[in-house]
């Protein structure tokens, strides 16, 4: 799972608060990073830090170096920032681990990189 | 010997098979084609029943991003083991669609949509489900953008409770209908608008709007039993000119044809 899909997913079990079920909590056991400069080490989780961008509310809960918490005013320009905001966002994967809905606690397996959202019959 | 042991399975089997390779493929080039994206920036789309991630091959292949969902995790490890570029999701969309409102740029689903009027367990309520997925489906896309359906649906009531459900969910638009002459190459194609929407695209092959297709046309006329054979209604004018023409044939004399012809007398007072 890339995260830019994290950023987009939300929890689907039902009965939650409107607008709840988001941000989901990565929890990491296995990780790829792609492209430029890989580190040794799989990325090591940090805190989510909220960026928005293009309108969106970027997430980033797992980073192997560090982004400004806030994005540049020029950030469009920035070709720098771009660089690293498209290398987390679409260049960094989950293999294994499990997304936790914040607001229900309900765990999400990812497993081979898909993280399974299946409900259960009760609670669906 | 023991039937189908160490076959592949049929999911497996499905995804083998060059015909529908080609087949998957040429429907996936069409739904992006109604989707009527824009062409100066890349978009990201969601796949609904991705499978293993053929559909989404041709949306890579035309610079666009996708995020692929499918209900089978047999299908999935054959997405997986093809390196797909898109993101895999294993979720049951008669569950909701688990993504933040407005999204994505567009949304194609190729013959997915008509497992959700499958009941197969017994909880399962297909129009609820149906419900729930085209509302969840309502909020993941951005306003503007568009969502195109192709199905194979089972009978013309399958196609209305599909429908039926989507317009609930607030969508607005219709079923196109490629072929519709054609057995074989017949495709339907549900394609949905969020929000302001342009004019529903015409199938290929037809002459007629698809519309007229899906139901019978309202009449309020009545058409005569002898009508329908051929022959014209008694004392009409068309009536008349046949017998005149008939009676010219037989060598008669008759009066030439005008505008006069057939006309009725008004009463006089």
């Amino acid at each position: 799972m890339k995260l830019l899909t994290h950023n987009l997913l939300s929890s689907h079990v039902p009965g939650l608060r409107p607008g709840g079920g988001f941000p989901l909590r990565i929890e990491v056991r296995e990780g790829k990073c792609e492209g430029r400069d890989p580190p040794e080490t799989p990325p090591v989780p940090a805190p989510p830090s909220p960026l928005r961008g293009r309108g969106r509310l970027v997430e980033i809960p797992l980073l192997p170096f560090s982004l400004p918490p806030e994005p540049l005013p020029d950030y469009e320009a920035n070709e720098e920032f771009l660089r690293r905001l498209h290398h987390v966002l679409l260049e960094v994967e989950v293999l294994e681990g499990s997304l936790q809905c914040p607001d229900s606690g309900r765990r999400f397996p990812i497993s081979r990189g898909v993280p399974n959202m299946l409900l259960t019959e009760e609670e669906a | 010997m023991s039937l189908g042991g160490g076959r592949p399975s049929p999911t497996l089997c499905l995804c083998l098979s060059s015909r529908v390779v080609e087949i998957q493929s040429q429907m996936s080039e069409r739904a992006v084609e109604l989707l009527g994206l824009p062409e100066d920036r890349p978009c990201l789309l969601l796949d609904v029943g991705c499978g293993s991630g053929l559909s989404g091959d041709y949306i890579s292949e035309e610079g666009h991003y996708w995020i692929g969902m499918d209900i089978s995790p047999a299908m999935l490890d054959v997405a997986v083991e093809r390196e797909v570029e898109g993101d895999l999701l294993l979720a049951d969309v008669g569950h909701g669609i688990p993504f933040r409102p407005g999204m994505f740029d567009g949304c194609i689903s190729i013959s997915a949509v008509q497992w959700l009027c499958n009941a197969d367990k017994k909880s399962h309520s297909p129009p609820k489900r149906l419900y729930r997925f085209f509302s969840t489906l309502y909020t993941a896309l951005a306003r503007g953008s568009r969502a195109v359906l192709q199905l194979y649906p089972e009978n013309s009531e399958q196609l209305e409770l599909i429908t039926a459900q989507a317009m609930k969910a607030g969508f607005t638009g219709g079923m196109v209908v490629d072929y519709p002459n054609s057995a074989k190459a017949k495709k339907f194609f549900l394609c949905l608008f969020v929000g302001t929407s342009g004019t529903l695209p015409k199938g290929l092959g037809t002459e007629c709007a698809s519309e007229e297709l899906q139901q019978a046309k309202f009449t309020n006329e009545r058409t005569r039993f002898r009508n329908v054979k051929g022959k014209s209604v008694k004392k009409s004018r068309d009536w008349i000119l046949e017998k005149k023409e008939r009676r010219r044939r037989q060598g008669k004399e008759v009066r030439p044809d005008t505008k006069y012809t057939g006309r009725k007398r008004r009463p006089h007072f």
